[in-house]
């Protein structure tokens, strides 16, 4: 009886502490958010996302990818980006380095909220591909204003 | 040749040890690069996505070859997902060639720069007239 009554006793406190770390854990990644060494996918390309009211955005480097070799699809609330990327392998010379990698790529990104699939915008730019989409308008937080009766 | 799927490599930040320091704060990045020479030329490709072509420095002095891209740094947002960072790009090279620098060509193409380097052509060998 003792026994477990000491069990009992020990454990909110260790939950506690568990709580409190997670909480902390948590907090901390709100104001720093990390890059993917912890928790990336492992999937090409990496992705920056933010959002305000009306939008997303979307971003990600593909350096060496025309526009015509990309593809980006938009369902209810996911964003998919296909590409392929090439390298002309030149031939009779003798290369020092080869660090850069070719290949094709397809990345999905499912979002928060529901989007507007005929708000969405694409743009290439020096490598950097921006997706900018808008959100649904029945997800959007709305002001409800009170009527003095 | 069937394509392979294009592998994921993180950026990698750079750990500059050169002589002049930079001055610039934040993240500074080393851009992956393709090095490949033929009798006539050394070419270079590097990734620097982000970087305009007027951000774009290159040097080439005492066989030390110096590429510095400079990306507009982010405004401060807030990101709900954020994979990678923004920086500048900086990555130094010995060249054991002779470059004849009046012919070096730069392109920048999406985020890609290709550095064409050609060689000082050698000495030909050349009959003497004499009168």
């Amino acid at each position: 009886m003792t026994r477990y009554r000491w069990y009992v006793d020990r454990s909110p406190f260790v939950s506690e502490f568990g709580k409190l770390q997670r909480e902390m854990t948590r907090l901390w990644d709100q104001v720093y958010p990390q890059e993917a060494s912890s928790e990336g996918t492992g999937v090409f390309p990496l992705v920056n996302i933010r959002e305000d009211h009306d939008n997303y955005y979307v971003s990600a480097e593909i350096p060496g990818v025309d526009e015509k070799d990309l593809d980006i699809t938009v369902a209810s609330d996911s964003l998919t980006i296909k590409g392929e990327r090439t390298i002309d392998i030149e031939a009779e010379v003798s290369y020092h380095r080869r660090e850069r990698n070719a290949g094709k790529f397809s990345r999905v990104l499912t979002l928060n909220n529901r989007i507007d699939s005929d708000k969405v915008e694409a743009s290439l730019k020096h490598g950097v591909l921006t997706v900018t989409i808008g959100k649904a308008e029945e997800t959007k937080p709305k002001q409800i204003t009170i009527k003095a009766s | 040749m069937k394509s392979k799927e294009m592998e994921l490599k993180n950026k990698s930040e750079s750990d500059i040890q050169s002589a002049a320091e930079i001055t610039r704060e934040g993240p500074v990045y080393t851009p992956r690069v393709d090095i490949w020479e033929n009798e006539k030329e050394l070419t270079l490709m590097a990734d620097i996505p982000g970087v305009e072509p007027t951000g774009l420095e290159i040097d080439l002095r005492d066989n030390t070859l110096t590429i510095m891209g400079k990306v507009k740094p982010e405004e401060d947002h807030r990101y709900i997902l954020k994979e990678f960072g923004v920086g500048n790009y900086y990555r130094q090279f010995t060249l054991s060639e002779v470059i004849d620098q009046e012919k070096i060509a730069a392109n920048v193409k999406n985020g890609v720069l290709t550095l064409t380097l050609p060689k000082v052509e050698r000495a030909k060998p050349r009959k003497i007239q004499i009168n």
